[in-house]
């Protein structure tokens, strides 16, 4: 026994170092975000502070009162971007699984194919598209764009789909029932683990969005998180202490989610390769 | 065609519709609409001009010098960050993939970096890499290394951006853990039954059966890197000395701050291609090193 603990000694020591690295530039953050002003540059750097400013929080606000109008900003483009993605793949999966029809593998084939494409290409022509619809300096171009289905969801929800057995629906069509129904009663049920793993991802996706709000937002008040921090690191830059306690408040979200939700984050990323950035 | 069958095709139809229309609308659509732009010159405000290929000249003969130095530091990052982003997450796969106490812990030390929001990474990272206070070169000094300027110094903002890429491999790591849980028991205890140790069973069994996954973090890497952004941009915007401008700095320049469109366009396309030809050519090589199960069995 005690020699297998010895034996398993490098590896803990290895794991303990990288994992020291990994966590430093948050723990800097957390610890950062509670000093006062002098005390933030000092070296060597004193990882707990003696007595912990959690004043640095509310002043964020006080700073800057929108950083409050920033979370409800970007939780509104987060919840139409992330029920976009899940309802438009739900719709599209089914279409793509479970339904028998001439057209099927060429739709197919043409989600793969924009899988894999590069969206630089389409970053300018969207915007004047866009512009053209008077849509710039409103949140839609944040989020319209999830409504028609990102195919990476699509491709993760049409695999999943694959899995449930034919009986299901075979049932179903016998008593008459609509396409429509049996996605609605009957597959949908079935496709949690699917929808919670899309709805994290799109959650993800939309809330640390930056390029997407860069481009299409320029009023102040209608910043997300990303934007107000840039915006507010900008102006208060001098003030890392306060920087850091409003990176913090951006970042809890998504570390309650990924805490709450783990076990589906490494399903989702196994299922699709999908990156989580 | 049968009732049902009618059915089936119109409601196919219907299901897919948001996707195609949006494949349309969002890809095919504003993709055709890119070459136009090429031959403009438009600056968004006054009428576009038909300037046919002015714009992919002045790419050419060099009067868009940081169109060079754009593509030479867009290359440096992907040519460093992709191998080493691919060693680094196949290490820490192979660490946890390990029989030991604490696994999910460290699991998830390593993926919390990835899913930090872009802005909270970067703003944290100009203070790590800071020269005077950094905890970075606090780090360093322990081994005798002198300060470095990091990005203050052209020589070293490069290096530094691969090394903070370092810290975003958690995604491509789980890949790699996944696939290397799926190698079969049974093809290991073959090769030790026949004599093999650890190294040659490693080498002769694991990597072969985990090479589609290789393959598959490569193709995404470089896609990904090639259009490295955001860090460039919050962090040095581009300096110093166009240290860090990267391709799609570069087109975000040209479109949304000196607003011209049409020489934009031609630099995404460009990108664009660029991209295409790097994936084709590494789908073309896959069939000399990527080994699938379901090929051999034939």
């Amino acid at each position: 026994m005690r020699t297998a603990r010895f034996a398993n000694l490098p590896w803990h020591v290895i794991c303990w170092v990288l994992g020291i690295s990994f966590l430093l530039p948050l723990v800097w953050m957390f610890s950062t975000a509670l000093k006062p002003p002098g005390l933030v540059f000092e070296t060597p750097i004193r990882w707990i502070p003696d007595n912990p400013r959690w004043y640095n929080y509310p002043q964020v606000f006080e700073k800057l009162p929108l950083f409050s109008r920033f979370f409800v900003n970007t939780f509104y483009v987060t919840l139409m971007g992330a029920s976009g993605c899940v309802l438009s793949s739900l719709l599209v999966g089914f279409g793509l699984s479970r339904i028998n029809w001439p057209g099927r593998n060429a739709v197919f084939g043409m989600l793969i194919a924009t899988l894999m494409l590069p969206g630089v290409v389409t970053i300018i022509p969207l915007y004047i598209i866009f512009r053209y619809a008077q849509l710039v300096g409103t949140f839609y171009p944040l989020w319209i764009p999830a409504w028609f289905g990102y195919a990476f969801y699509i491709f993760l929800m049409r695999q999943y789909m694959m899995t449930l057995p034919r009986e299901l629906d075979e049932a179903a069509r016998m008593d008459g029932a609509a396409n429509f129904r049996i996605l609605w009663q009957i597959i949908t049920p079935l496709c949690s683990p699917a929808i919670a793993t899309i709805a994290i991802f799109a959650f993800l996706q939309h809330y640390n969005d930056f390029l997407g709000p860069l481009l299409y937002i320029s009023a102040n008040e209608m910043f997300t998180l990303q934007l107000g921090l840039l915006w507010f690191q900008g102006r208060f830059g001098n003030f890392w202490h306060l920087v850091m306690a409003a990176s913090v408040m951006t970042i809890v979200p998504v570390l309650v989610l990924f805490f709450a939700a783990q076990k589906r984050f490494v399903q989702g990323i196994q299922l699709t390769g999908l990156a989580g950035r | 065609m049968t009732a049902s069958q009618r059915r089936d095709l119109r409601d196919g139809i219907l299901f897919t519709l948001p996707f195609v229309l949006g494949a349309l609308l969002l890809w095919v659509g504003p993709m055709l609409y890119s070459l136009v732009l090429v031959v403009l010159d438009w600056n968004l405000i006054t009428r576009p001009d038909y300037v046919g290929m002015k714009n992919l000249s002045k790419l050419v003969d060099g009067r868009d010098p940081l169109f060079y130095k754009s593509l030479y530091n867009t290359f440096y990052f992907t040519f460093f960050s992709v191998p080493l982003q691919l060693l680094a997450a196949f290490g820490l796969a192979l660490l946890l993939n390990q029989p030991m106490k604490g696994l999910g812990i460290y699991r998830t030390i390593f993926y919390i970096p990835s899913i930090t929001p872009a802005v909270a990474f970067a703003v944290v990272w100009i203070q790590i890499l800071n020269p005077e206070w950094g905890i970075l070169n606090q780090i360093l000094g322990w081994f005798g290394v002198e300060p470095i300027k990091w990005l203050f110094d052209p020589a070293f903002t490069r290096p530094a951006f691969v090394l903070m890429s370092l810290w975003l491999v958690g995604p491509q790591m789980i890949i790699f853990l996944a696939g290397l849980q799926s190698v079969s028991p049974e093809l290991k205890d073959a090769a030790q039954i026949d004599g093999a140790n650890t190294w040659q069973s490693f080498l002769h069994v694991t990597i072969p059966a985990i090479s589609p996954i290789f393959f598959f973090n490569l193709v995404i890497g470089v896609i990904g890197s090639f259009q490295v952004f955001t860090n460039a941009f919050i962090m040095t915007r581009g300096g110093p000395q166009d240290s860090t401008l990267f391709m799609v700095l570069h087109i975000y320049r040209n479109a949304f701050e000196w607003f011209d469109m049409g020489y934009a366009a031609t630099l995404a396309w460009v990108l664009f291609i660029i991209i295409m030809i790097f994936t084709v050519i590494q789908f073309r090589f896959a069939r000399t090193w990527v080994y699938y199960e379901s090929e051999s069995s034939n």
